[in-house]
């Protein structure tokens, strides 16, 4: 499950009230079958994976890894074979002896991760893990989080405010905005129904063309329309001066100003393309266009 | 090689005025009690004549000085200790997030802004056998606040000087502390509350190590201080009492009224250097032994 949404909507709070850090106002926490608001983190078998990492830098990385299993009394023995065993599935097993200090950021991540690997918890709770490795890494480290979340089986819990990761790690995304849930969703689900106009700008890049209320509608609704789904068209709906176009390689994003704002369209690159200036018209097929509540925001049918 | 002689003029202007300072009351200082210590002058430190360099030795084997280290040493055994573990567990209550806490901060860092002058007559007023409060409330705990006086005990009177001292050193090490406790990641406690580890567990496995610096460095400063008390010997108990010598600590020894080698400007140089060497020892000893324990942030 991912938590999707822009910075302060409230993401990261709902992680930590499932973490026992924060206490819900309203409402209850389930755990499995269990209601778990009035008990300790500890009791929650659960294991946190924290933006910052949040190791301990005097420790080195087995003591690391062995600190959940020490607190709870787990034998000195026991202990060692399964940091070891956590420390290998993410390939740590050279570095046990090093301090957090002397490993890349990189490496630190799968200390983390190791730690929390190594309670064999019901549910990791995983707050932005990403966002502070490069660009590279964090793409590989993406699809060695999904591989290690198919072979664990347990649940995930992960926030994030990059719709990459949403759409590309999740089973379900759960996109939220201003401490609201606005949809619930496979990636797929929420990227070809959003529920509500936020989710349909939110998710997908370049986002969703939201029009003015009425236009290509009725004048209660607003209507969406995918880049993807614009189209160059001689006798189309809309029309604008192209001001903008960029060629992506597999694809060419043509941006113009229109009597309906900004639009864009994704256009394949081995069509006849329009240059800067040019007037031109598009369309969308009707079973393309998203209408949402021109109050309200949700979508329409 | 070229570039750092090149860049060296203008180094060297932008030190002058540390170096001025430092030369001017360091060094200079430091350079004339090294000299002094191998002479012997008359009273008006005109007439000197070299007595040779182990009057140092001479010194150190001495009994006055052998009997002034042994207190200066067992106040800072009284001091820093205790003050280090009471300035900690006063930054750690006032670390919590809670309503008014700031007046607390103020008030246990207070001590910061007190001289030692200011903190020794408190407690000479405090700790007076007629009308000190704490003989009034605490003798029939301890008789010895009335009669003779914490103070006028040759046996009490090193450990309430050490009571003054440790007093008025809690806002330093509160302060530092504090300081300290702020820079410790809140991740790091959320992190270990979420693996199950209880309130004792945090402070051992996440407080004390990211605190290492600063109890480094306090226990530096505390020891230094310790060996260097001269105001609250000289206010509260003169050396004494009376003829016991049981609080000349070897500054009161160099610098006090009542001191054995009051007029010896030699004698007094010898012991000052001694007692530098002797600081530099323990910093440099508690360095290397704190080493590998402290660590500077990840």
């Amino acid at each position: 499950m991912i938590l999707l949404g822009p910075s302060g909507c409230g993401k990261s709070t709902l992680l930590r009230m499932v973490a026992g850090l924060e206490d819900p106002s309203v409402g209850d926490v389930f755990i499995g079958e269990q209601r778990v608001n009035d008990e300790l983190p500890k009791l929650r078998d659960i294991a946190m994976v924290f933006q910052s990492y949040a190791l301990y830098p005097h420790k080195t990385v087995r003591a690391n890894i062995e600190f959940p299993l020490k607190v709870r009394g787990v034998p000195k023995a026991e202990r060692a074979e399964q940091a070891l065993h956590a420390a290998e599935i993410l390939g740590l097993a050279e570095y046990m002896k090093r301090k957090p200090g002397q490993l890349s950021g990189g490496q630190r991540q799968r200390v983390a991760l190791a730690r929390a690997i190594v309670r064999k918890p019901a549910v990791f709770l995983m707050d932005e893990p990403l966002s502070n490795l490069d660009a590279k890494l964090r793409g590989d480290t993406r699809t060695e989080l999904v591989d290690l979340h198919r072979r664990l089986d347990s649940t995930f819990i992960y926030v994030t405010h990059d719709q990459v990761e949403a759409m590309t790690m999740g089973s379900r995304v759960a996109v939220m905005n201003a401490g609201r849930l606005e949809q619930v969703g496979t990636p797929q689900e929420v990227y070809d129904r959003p529920a509500s106009a936020f989710v349909a700008q939110f998710i997908g890049t370049p986002p969703m063309n939201v029009l003015p209320v009425g236009l290509l509608g009725t004048n209660d609704v607003q209507v969406g329309i995918r880049p993807e789904h614009l189209l160059l068209a001689s006798e189309g709906r809309l029309s604008g001066n192209v001001y903008q176009v960029e060629h992506l390689g597999h694809e060419v994003l043509v941006h113009a100003e229109s009597t309906a704002g900004r639009l864009v369209a994704r256009v394949d690159p081995a069509s006849d393309l329009p240059v800067v200036g040019d007037a031109v018209r598009f369309d969308a097929a009707d079973h393309h266009l998203h209408r949402f509540d021109a109050h309200s925001g949700m979508r329409v049918s | 090689m070229k570039r750092k002689l090149r860049d060296l003029p203008p180094a060297l202007l932008m030190l002058v005025p540390s170096l001025g300072l430092l030369a001017v009351w360091t060094i200079y200082p430091l350079v004339r009690a090294v000299d002094y210590g191998h002479k012997a002058c008359d009273i008006s430190v005109r007439n000197c004549r070299d007595v040779g360099w182990d009057r140092y030795w001479t010194v150190f084997q001495s009994k006055e000085f052998q009997d002034a280290l042994l207190v200066s040493l067992k106040l800072a055994l009284m001091t820093v200790p205790v003050g280090l573990v009471l300035g900690i567990g006063l930054a750690v209550l006032a670390d919590k997030q809670l309503k008014g806490i700031g007046i607390f901060r103020t008030v246990f860092s207070s001590t910061v802004a007190t001289s030692v002058a200011v903190a020794s007559l408190v407690w000479f007023v405090l700790l007076q056998p007629q009308v000190g409060v704490l003989a009034d409330l605490l003798s029939g705990w301890i008789p010895k606040l009335k009669n003779p006086g914490l103070l006028n005990d040759s046996s009490t009177a090193l450990p309430a000087v050490a009571l003054s001292s440790i007093w008025a050193s809690l806002g330093f090490t509160f302060i530092i502390i504090m300081a300290g406790l702020q820079s410790v990641p809140r991740d790091l406690y959320e992190s270990a509350f979420v693996d199950g580890a209880g309130s004792f567990r945090r402070f051992t496995n996440v407080t004390l190590p990211m605190l290492t610096p600063s109890i480094l460095f306090v226990t530096v400063v505390l020891t230094t201080r310790a060996l260097q008390a001269y105001g609250e010997i000289a206010l509260l108990t003169g050396g004494g009492p009376q003829d016991t010598k049981a609080t000349t600590t070897i500054p009161y020894l160099i610098y006090g009224n009542n001191s054995l080698v009051h007029n010896d400007i030699g004698i007094k140089s010898a012991s000052a250097v001694l007692l530098f060497l002797l600081c530099l020892t323990f910093a440099a000893v508690q360095f290397r032994g704190f080493g590998k324990r402290v660590h500077y942030g990840n």
